[in-house]
């Protein structure tokens, strides 16, 4: 995977199964303390330390259907060469919360990759889930980071069950992400 | 919050969504379903969904839901989607492209007819 949103996405399913309702997403990029962070927080299942100490490990996977697990060793490998790290914070009946940070400038850093159309295909897609992210940008010099908020709770309270991939509801929300999210530089 | 847009134009959309809905009969319901396991996504999946969207969007498409799923257990044939309209039998395509994609919005989901060269064949046993 060649982007770090490909990443999130995978994430994201991750949270699914674990029969998360809200899911969290955090990006932050600080570009005078020259770190990206990309989060994810869940309420799902959670994980036993047990599972904990496993989930880095390629050849575990909870999954049945096969018996290798790429997704997270992939990511905290992609972290580490870039001067970062990969933390995973989980409580079993909780949920659990886990954080990629790169170097922002690091030559081998992947690329985010296109975050608004990320984020719609997660809310789109899985409409069954509460979703809230958060952008920040902070520049050298600047005294307030820019900030992106978005939570489609109150937009779902006000569809009250029209469809998110009705046409005019899509360009609603891809036009809102797009509008929040330009400027994005990772 | 820099949003170009405000709750109220979302209401605007609602109320004139279900104002068209009541004018129109009522076509089947049509579920796409993209399976976005890891080696879904590694293989391209995120690229069909989007396309999937953008079809909807630019041809503006009514009653068609887009879901994304885990893993579907043939790896091989990534990215997987499964297309039901209405009643009919789920209809499973492998290897989709975002070219897949249209062609599977234009033939099947309107032209009501599976695309041949992305279905997976049914294995026997």
């Amino acid at each position: 995977m060649r982007e770090i949103c490909l990443h999130l996405l995978d994430l994201a399913e991750n949270s699914v199964s674990a029969g998360a309702r809200t899911i969290t997403i955090a990006v932050s990029e600080d570009l005078s303390a020259d770190l990206l962070q990309v989060s994810l927080a869940d309420d799902g299942r959670g994980m036993t330390p047990a599972v904990m100490a496993q989930v880095t490990d390629p050849f575990y996977t909870s999954r049945t259907t096969r018996k290798v697990g790429l997704g997270i060793p992939l990511l905290k490998e992609a972290a580490e060469a870039c001067r970062g790290r990969l933390e995973i914070v989980s409580q079993p009946g909780e949920g659990t919360a886990i954080t990629a940070v790169f170097q922002h400038s690091h030559i081998d850093r992947m690329p985010l990759g296109d975050l608004a159309s990320t984020l719609l295909n997660l809310l789109t897609a899985h409409p069954e889930i509460h979703w809230i992210f958060f952008y920040s940008r902070q520049q050298p010099g600047e005294a307030e980071p820019y900030r992106f908020d978005f939570d489609d709770a109150p937009l779902k309270e006000v569809l009250d069950g029209l469809s998110l991939t009705h046409p005019h509801v899509l360009t609603y929300l891809r036009e809102t992400l797009e509008a929040g999210l330009q400027g994005v530089q990772a | 919050m820099p949003t170009v847009k405000s709750l109220e134009d979302l209401k605007r959309i609602r109320e004139e969504a279900l104002q068209k809905r009541a004018i129109k009969t009522a076509a089947g319901n049509i579920q796409i379903i993209v399976g976005m396991g890891t080696p879904g996504i590694a293989a391209g999946a995120r690229d069909t969904l989007r396309e999937f969207l953008t079809q909807i969007e630019q041809r503006s498409l009514e009653n068609i839901q887009v879901r994304q799923t885990g893993n579907l257990g043939m790896d091989s044939w990534e990215p997987i989607v499964q297309v039901q309209i209405g009643d009919a039998p789920i209809v499973n395509y492998g290897k989709v492209t975002p070219f897949g994609a249209v062609r599977i919005i234009e033939e099947h989901v309107l032209g009501g007819k599976p695309v041949d060269a992305y279905l997976i064949p049914v294995e026997k046993e």
